[in-house]
């Protein structure tokens, strides 16, 4: 089987009035179809600019990126994307926050006003299962940042993408809030199954989560290692306090700490 | 309590200056030709009432006029200019050479084009005030967050869509707060304009008192000058809020 991204000797650099930036240097891994990739490394290593490439936003400099075995040129048209800060549009409802994504990508986009009850209902759903009942016609500023970022993850999978990208989604949270949507994450990937990609600097977070963490060095960004994280799933936040979860901790900390004195 | 006297305070103040300058007037005897007192310019609206309401109803109305082709012009070019940054980087420097261009000038050239009348005081009026609107609504189009347009572009949206979901919605606080200032520009334009090259308006109006020595009904002009400044101005406010609470609500504030 083919892998759904495959991420083969990508290079980036930016070039700048002031010098260039070689911000990704020969980076490859890949991911199956229902993956959960962490991606973690030293900040300004490229972790951003790689979920870039990955969603077609920004072209490799060198190399290729495929998805679904295709060689991604442009921009995907269908990946679910949710960053540190939730960006909501403050003007719209909750409700049609999540639903921002069924008015622009197909098949969605031309049955939306005639089946807009239906996605109603879909996204009024996806919203409960985030915890968040109740709060469909609420506007973002009376929501928590907490909230705020369920709403987020919801905008990022209403449209059941194949991909979903998540750039640091819970840095801005309070640690009792984090490990709440860590547990909210969990739980959606195990009803849904999309691949993941989950850029993140918290290391307890990548392995509390994932299946494979890629470790990224200090720019320009290479891979200096993978990890496969094979806890059984479902995983307890009980999990936080094993030893052989310390231990795997510990060993990717020591790994950055080396990478970012190179 | 405190609530009344909030609500009350506006127009306690207000009465407070008339009073004092009353004061001052007749207890310091200045010349009436210098700064008449309260009761004799309220004494000049009320024997001129006619004329008076005449001439501010045609400023009020060129100002509306100029102001309106300044909003549709303002919005559209405000759109185009956001719309793209080289357009942005390409049309700015012009703009804001136009913009530094003091207007009095511009009204000698007008009144050669259309001669003396309503249509150079509109026209000043515009000139004057589509400047804030086409900047303000450049800026709400051309400061959408990053990562917001990569959430969007990476579900395929084009440029079209991002600006009508999200560019077009985000620009109406800056919208709003920029009519606020522009509808006081169009009225400097209207009376600027008025008061060069125009056979009405309150500017027509006062030029014309000054000339005749009737200070008092000159300060008349200036007062209801004032009025309906403040009550296009209080329209805007209200209209700002009214129609862009989640701005004020949500942490994103406009430009004003
Ligand atoms: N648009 C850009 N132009 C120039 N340099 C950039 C740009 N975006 C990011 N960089 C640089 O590339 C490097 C990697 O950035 P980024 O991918 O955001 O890192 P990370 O997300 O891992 O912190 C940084 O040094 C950053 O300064
Ligand atoms: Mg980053």
């Amino acid at each position: 089987m083919t892998a759904f991204v495959d991420i083969d000797d990508v290079t980036l650099v930016y070039k700048g009035a002031t010098g260039d930036v070689h911000a990704l240097d020969r980076l490859g891994f890949s991911l199956e179809k229902g993956d959960f990739a962490a991606v973690v490394g030293p900040s300004g290593c490229g972790k951003s600019s790689l979920m870039k490439l990955v969603t077609g936003l920004l072209p490799p400099d060198f190399g290729t990126i495929k998805i679904a075995g295709e060689t991604v040129t442009g921009p995907v048209k269908m990946a679910g994307m949710a960053f540190q800060n939730p960006n909501m549009l403050p003007w719209r409802s909750v409700i049609d926050n999540v639903m921002l994504p069924l008015e622009i990508v197909q098949p969605h986009r031309s049955r939306f006003r005639a089946e807009k009850e239906r996605y109603r209902e879909q996204a009024t759903r996806l919203l409960a299962t985030v915890g968040l009942d109740g709060f469909a016609d609420r506007y973002p500023w009376e929501l928590s940042g907490g909230m705020q970022q369920r709403v987020s993850l919801c905008r990022a999978l209403i449209h059941q993408p194949a991909l979903l990208m998540l750039d640091e989604p819970f840095a801005a949270l309070d640690a009792f809030t984090r490990e709440e949507l860590w547990c909210v994450l969990r739980d959606l990937w195990e009803e849904i199954r999309f691949t993941v990609i989950l850029v993140t600097h918290d290391l307890r977070e990548a392995v509390f989560l994932a299946d494979y963490i890629h470790v990224i060095s200090a720019r320009p960004g290479r891979l200096v290692m993978t990890k496969t994280i094979d806890f059984p799933r479902p995983r307890s936040l009980d999990l936080l306090f094993d030893k052989d979860f310390a231990d795997i901790v510990h060993e990717l900390r020591a790994k950055i700490g080396e990478v970012r004195k190179s | 309590m405190t609530g009344t006297a909030e609500r009350l305070s506006p127009w306690l103040f207000t009465i407070a200056m008339f009073l004092i300058w009353e004061a001052v007037c007749r207890f310091a005897k200045i010349d009436p030709f210098i700064l008449p007192a309260p009761s004799e310019i309220f004494a000049a609206m009320n024997q001129y009432w006619w004329p008076l309401a005449k001439n501010s109803f045609v400023t009020l109305w060129t100002t509306m006029a100029g102001f309106a082709l300044a909003v549709g012009f303002g919005i559209v070019l405000g759109l185009v200019v956001g719309w793209s940054r080289t357009i942005y980087r390409g049309l700015y420097p012009v703009l804001i050479g136009f913009n530094s261009v003091p207007k009095v000038a511009v009204v000698p050239i007008l009144v050669i084009w259309f001669g003396i009348g309503e249509i150079p005081a509109i026209l000043t009026a515009f000139l004057i005030s589509f400047f804030p609107i086409v900047v303000n609504v450049a800026t709400g189009l051309s400061t959408i967050e990053p990562e917001l347009e990569d959430v969007l572009r990476a579900l395929g949206a084009s440029k079209l869509d991002i600006m009508l979901k999200v560019g077009i919605p985000r620009t109406q606080p800056y919208l709003f707060g920029a009519l606020k200032v522009a509808i006081t520009l169009a009225f400097v334009g209207t009376v600027v304009s008025e008061t060069i090259a125009a056979n009405a308006g309150l500017g027509f109006l006062m030029v014309q008192a000054g000339s005749n020595f009737q200070m008092p009904l000159v300060f008349a002009g200036l007062l209801l000058l004032a009025a309906e400044g403040i009550v296009m101005y209080a329209v805007f406010a209200y209209v700002e809020v009214h129609f862009t609470k989640w701005a004020h609500r949500s942490s994103m504030s406009a430009a004003g």
